[in-house]
């Protein structure tokens, strides 16, 4: 009823073409858009808007990682290393060359693209868990290079500060100004990766994911698709790498190891691979899901447990939940949240005349 | 209803839905800290001890009758040693109207520290880092409060040139070190003082884990033949250090090892007290119970019927809680006094701690004598020596200052490439 395809006809190729060809899905996207430029930021204390930020960033590096992993299926740990990259070639960049923001996030993400087609040559000769442990490999090498190489790292310390990006003389600094920086590249983000993988290029990384024999038998060149699904891949996780940066004012390694690379493994499987939606709700489960509970244990735990021990409590319950809540969903459903939520769109679709 | 009219009911509408879910608000005669924690994570070691003796010795100032009439109010947020939740965490601190908060954590440090010095609200970091914080100049809003990671290289190597009988000349220093950034910090440092002092120093990195170093010890002690090692380990890798030198027969009263390197748990980790016989260690605060302040707490406790929980064990890091929340009760006594009883702001309580030169006295011992200038945020660098002895740990050097002048100097030359 409420998600009607019928009588929706198609008279030009730009409407065939069109992202959303439903109408009433294109009203939900303008009014999710409206929702989150304008409600949230106008209407929400600061706190709120820095854990959409936090959202907003991962959600760019989860959607870098499901080009790879969901959409070409080869597996990579080594995604927060391809982070670290963009944001030391973004504060090097803006600390000794004085650029601007405009200029060093494009630069982080294809020095970082670069790095990661290199580390996928090793994708062409191997697959599976084999590949998982090459990507290991490249995570702990880029790690170690950045760490003892000063002219990257910046000294000891490996920390390089940043000034907060300016935009015409205006300086993006509170939580309110950086939400709609981060907001802005998350939608990009979005829809560039929406694009992506309905085209030529898209398609090709879904034959190879499928059946990559047979792919090369009807044509792809699997050598420069994989890279390019890297390469790509990468690149996202270089942008997402240079939003932490600004984000937090300083390039620091430390923010992006191997326990990094898993949270982020963890969101596309979460939310669902292959699957643009999955990598917004996993990185918004993962950022967010953990802030809720102890929202919730703080609220209602004291009637449970001594207040007093409250605190320590709340850290505890909060792993136990969540990862009672990730079983719970993958076994609900184990293709990810995306197809819980595709569950449910399709239910409606018929309902209440089902039969 | 127009469209405007239903975008505008519902933006009131959801913001007084998450209004209701907040928690009460700060109140007029509370103070509220924020603090950070990892309690789940990869340094729970110490967080499952230090956060708790925190917590313990805030509650005994609040039933000592607060400061100043001040009650405080301690919200604490573990962030699984992350950095993303600890950024989230700082936001709620703001939130709930804190005006200091103590961050727990390197990483998280360095990616808040500009956060910081933005919303003006002053942090304490006893141990984590950022030895050039010590320059109150450069970070106004970061205090080390306890000897930092440079003045902790100095006092080592001061405690070995008196060990070795006043003189350093052609002796052989290893450095076996956690290789992170925390644990090269000292390097530069060392390396100076090597010069200075006309020993010859080699470093030994460890990657993380830290779990394997047979080879660097066996590289230390057969091949380097080391006088004396300078550990600077963290998490597990300090009791595999132990167990790796008692392996290679170096006696372990030639070991010395830095603040994060000799907790209760680590020997215990390590084989016990029995095994780890002669082994020194570096602490920026008193070490057993035997303090004023812990008997007070103890008593508390038993006053409200609770038992003692197992972070009394391990008293290395316990009494470093209970420090810090001195140096912050200090400094928030600072704060209202100089604002005649008014509440401070974040920017007032920076001037409380810059302030600061005597804690509560119960104390006594468990504290160094410090003070905080608006200089020098570390507060003079202290540190003691305790080691091994008898099963037991045993002071082998009272609280000392060490090379003051090389560190500063460091410190400058460290903020000039700022």
């Amino acid at each position: 009823m409420f998600y009607r395809e019928a009588g929706n006809f198609k008279t030009t190729y730009a409407d065939d073409m069109a992202l959303f060809p439903l109408p009433l899905t294109r009203y939900a996207a303008m009014a999710l858009l409206i929702l989150f430029a304008l409600i949230v930021p106008l209407g929400l204390h600061e706190y709120y808007l820095s854990i959409f930020n936090l959202i907003f960033i991962a959600t760019v590096g989860a959607l870098g990682l499901n080009i790879l992993v969901g959409w070409t299926g080869q597996i990579s740990i080594g995604h927060a290393a391809f982070m670290s990259v963009g944001a030391y070639t973004a504060a090097n960049l803006a600390t000794r060359l004085d650029l601007p923001f405009w200029i060093t996030l494009p630069a982080g993400g294809l020095m970082a693209a670069v790095i990661g087609a290199i580390v996928g040559i090793p994708s062409l000769r191997i697959k599976g868990t084999y590949l998982a442990i090459a990507t290991l490999a490249s995570q702990l090498i880029i790690e170690w290079i950045i760490n003892h190489t000063p002219a990257i790292s910046g000294g000891a310390s490996a920390s390089i500060e940043v000034a907060r990006p300016t935009l015409f003389g205006y300086e993006i600094k509170s939580q309110r100004d950086l939400y709609f920086f981060t907001l802005f590249f998350a939608v990009l983000a979005i829809v560039a990766t929406m694009n992506l993988v309905r085209s030529r290029v898209g398609r090709a990384f879904i034959a190879i994911r499928d059946q990559d024999i047979a792919a090369e038998i009807i044509g792809i060149n699997i050598f420069r698709y994989k890279l390019t699904a890297f390469a790509i891949s990468s690149f996202y996780a270089g942008v997402c790498g240079v939003l932490y940066t600004y984000y937090f004012g300083i390039a620091n390694y430390e923010a992006f190891q191997i326990v990094v690379s898993i949270d982020y493994l963890a969101m596309v499987i979460i939310g669902g691979l292959g699957t643009v939606l999955g990598s917004v709700l996993g990185a918004a489960f993962v950022t967010a899901l953990p802030v809720v509970i102890r929202l919730v244990v703080e609220a209602f735990g004291g009637y449970i447990w001594d207040p007093a021990a409250l605190s320590a409590i709340a850290a505890s319950m909060r792993l136990v939940i969540f990862g009672g809540l990730i079983i719970f969903f993958l076994v609900v459903e184990p293709e990810g949240l995306a197809r819980l939520w595709r569950n449910v769109r399709n239910y409606f679709r018929t309902w209440p005349f089902s039969y | 209803m127009t469209f405007r009219k239903s975008l505008r009911t519902g933006a009131v509408a959801l913001t007084g839905l998450l209004g209701l879910a907040t928690l009460a608000q700060a109140q007029d005669k509370e103070i509220v800290i924020g603090a950070q924690c990892d309690r789940t994570g990869p340094t729970q070691i110490v967080g499952t001890v230090l956060c708790p003796a925190y917590h313990h010795y805030m509650n005994l100032v609040n039933k000592r009758g607060g400061i100043e009439g001040y009650k405080i109010k301690l919200i604490e947020i573990d962030h699984e040693y992350k950095v993303p939740p600890a950024i989230e965490a700082h936001e709620r601190f703001k939130k709930e109207g804190a005006i200091m908060t103590s961050a727990f954590g390197t990483p998280q440090l360095i990616a808040l520290l500009k956060k910081y010095e933005e919303d003006k609200m002053p942090v304490t970091s006893p141990g984590i880092g950022s030895s050039a914080a010590t320059d109150g100049k450069a970070y106004p809003f970061v205090f080390p409060i306890a000897a930092t990671y440079w003045s902790q290289a100095g006092g080592a190597l001061k405690f070995v040139k008196d060990t070795m009988g006043g003189s350093l000349k052609d002796k052989k220093i290893a450095y076996i070190f956690f290789d992170n950034p925390a644990g090269r910090e000292p390097i530069p440092m060392l390396e100076e003082l090597s010069k200075k002092e006309g020993f010859q120093m080699r470093t030994f990195g460890v990657p993380s884990p830290g779990l394997e170093m047979a080879a660097q010890v066996l590289d230390i002690t057969s091949r380097f033949r080391a006088d004396f090692v300078i550990a600077h380990l963290f998490g597990r890798a300090p009791a595999v250090a132990i167990k790796a030198f008692k392996a290679k027969s170096y006696p372990l009263s030639k070991v010395v090892g830095l603040t994060w390197a000799g907790a209760e748990a680590d020997i215990i980790a390590a084989g016990g007290f029995g095994v780890s016989e002669g082994y020194h260690t570096i602490q920026y605060a008193g070490v057993g119970s035997d303090f004023k302040v812990i008997k007070d707490i103890l008593a508390m406790l038993k006053e409200a019927g609770q038992t003692p929980g197992k972070e009394f064990e391990s008293t290395v890091t316990f009494n470093r809680g209970v420090y810090q929340g001195a140096v912050h009760a200090a400094a928030i006594a600072n704060a209202i006094k100089a604002k005649n009883g008014a509440k401070p702001t974040g920017d007032d309580l920076r001037k409380g701690f810059e302030s600061v030169s005597a804690l509560d006295p119960t104390l006594d011992g468990l504290a160094p004598p410090l003070k905080l200038t608006p200089e020098d945020h570390e507060g003079g660098g202290w540190v003691q020596v305790w080691s091994i002895k008898g099963g037991k740990f045993v002071k082998t050097a009272d609280w000392f200052q060490c090379y003051r002048d090389d560190v500063l100097a460091h410190v400058a030359e460290e903020n000039k490439k700022k």
